[in-house]
């Protein structure tokens, strides 16, 4: 028993530190080609002066966060200014270890899961941490005793929970056809092309694709960082490695929404025409991995892409698409999926 | 049960243990030189006046209201959509009033101005 204990919290130590690293290194590379994309967008070259085509950039950007002055401005409140960035921090890296990453992976004889929390209430678990994620943005905003801060704080927060109503909502109608909250299932259940949930929950996946957008408050949903009214909003009195927290978990953030539209709608880790959960070999496991990880950089390209092209929402515009557009969307949506479940067996069997 | 929900410990101290180890790590490195201009609230260079941490508008605590009261109820539709095809068609009519008493608890607050922002 003690040895078994021993062993899990062994594994998954190592699961949780690599992963930790990956995801950082992920969200570095994800600033990065936010950078690349854009210049692409604007015919300019972007960062090329770090290592070749400024593929050091993100190390040379981590290092100069380092070495910035760690500056406490006179009038905030210290406590919660100081505890805003690591709230902020930790909700999208619980997140991430609870996204279905891979199948399994033997190594050294033991078969090893690549999905670090894998909970039952799986999605629960992932709505519940998202919602932690808005106390780090409100008490940065109201520590910093500045009133663009405070502003930026609040719309922030009544965004993010406004439309994790939405988002909470649309991903109903994926129960109902999955019957279980569990992602690993989740994933396991779309085991062909045709069974991508996306191909019957389409108006689901659009509601949900909308509100992932203003949960993480990217254009056309940027009205938090909205510079020209706000300054940098609730992160204007940070500076050095304070910021950067901040804006590391918003791209791990996007990261994880990413990946987890991928495992809802798209199959997560699973390949089309390739049989993957039956097959345990270190190799399967790893086209997994990377199946869900291109699905993941897809949608981040989406996401790039949006930012380049969509004009800003005004702050009326946003909360009523939420509240009077999206919300009701997602009732009427369950019912009809509900429906379709119970009157016609082969919309959960499908084929 | 403990090896379900023993990951998300260890996962919450990893993730403690790297926000904490950056905030200490930066405040060693970077140099500290204090200049009380440079260290004053800074609203686009204007004087500021008062406190920030004062009045705001009420529209945001009533929509935080709403929220707590309807992501309650989102929640509470999880065990019912898990378990719809063992419910059956008395299942979908017990939610089908409980959804027509939510849509109707929104356009009352609809209606009531609660949702409006100008």
């Amino acid at each position: 028993m003690h040895t078994e204990l021993w062993s899990l919290i062994i594994e998954k130590t190592i699961f949780g530190v690599i992963l930790l690293a990956a995801i950082m290194t992920g969200a570095a590379y994800v600033t990065l080609a936010e950078r690349k994309v854009a210049s692409w967008f604007q015919d300019r070259i972007g960062p090329n002066r770090a290592g070749p085509l400024g593929l050091l950039q993100p190390l040379a950007d981590g290092i100069k966060f380092f070495l910035k002055e760690d500056m406490i401005p006179k009038n905030v409140h210290k406590a919660f200014y100081l505890l805003a960035p690591g709230i902020a921090a930790i909700p999208p890296l619980l997140i991430a270890a609870s996204i279905p990453w891979g199948n399994q992976i033997e190594l050294l004889g033991k078969a090893i899961k690549l999905q670090m929390i894998d909970l039952n209430v799986g999605i629960l678990f992932i709505f519940a941490f998202a919602s932690i994620g808005v106390y780090g943005v409100m008490l940065g905003g109201w520590a910093s005793n500045n009133k663009y801060s405070l502003m930026g704080g609040l719309r922030s927060s009544s965004q993010m929970i406004s439309y994790e109503l939405a988002q909470g909502t649309a991903v109903v109608g994926v129960l109902l056809l999955a019957g279980t909250l569990s992602l690993d299932e989740i994933v396991k259940q779309q085991d062909s092309l045709t069974k991508w949930y996306v191909w019957r929950q389409p108006i689901g996946f659009f509601i949900f694709f909308v509100a992932s957008l203003a949960e993480l408050a990217r254009v056309p949903f940027d009205l938090p960082e909205a510079e020209n009214e706000l300054v940098g909003g609730y992160h204007t009195e940070y500076s050095s490695m304070k910021f950067g927290l901040f804006q590391v978990s918003e791209y791990i953030h996007l990261i994880v929404t990413s990946a987890l539209i991928s495992t809802l709608y798209f199959g997560g880790w699973q390949i089309p025409f390739v049989d993957i959960a039956s097959n345990s070999s270190f190799i399967y496991g790893v086209l997994g991995v990377i199946s869900l990880l291109l699905k993941t950089v897809f949608f981040i390209f989406v996401f790039m892409w949006l930012r380049w092209t969509l004009p800003r929402f005004r702050y009326d515009q946003l909360m009523s698409l939420g509240w009077k557009f999206l919300l009701e969307a997602a009732f009427v949506w369950i019912v009809i999926t509900a429906i379709l479940v119970l009157a016609f067996p082969w919309y959960k069997t499908w084929f | 049960m403990l090896s379900e929900y023993l990951p998300v410990v260890i996962q919450l101290l990893i993730a403690i243990g790297f926000a904490a180890f950056v905030l200490i790590v930066t405040h060693i490195l970077g140099p500290k030189r204090y200049d009380p201009i440079k260290h004053d609230t800074y609203e686009c260079g204007v004087d500021y006046y008062g406190n920030a941490q004062r009045k705001f508008a009420i529209k945001f605590y009533i929509i935080s209201v709403l929220f707590v009261l309807f992501d309650v109820e989102v929640i509470f539709l999880y065990p019912w959509a898990i378990n719809l095809v063992d419910l059956g068609w008395q299942g979908f009519w017990g939610m089908f009033v409980f959804l027509g008493i939510l849509t109707f608890a929104i356009l009352f607050a609809w209606k009531k101005g609660a949702l409006e922002w100008e």
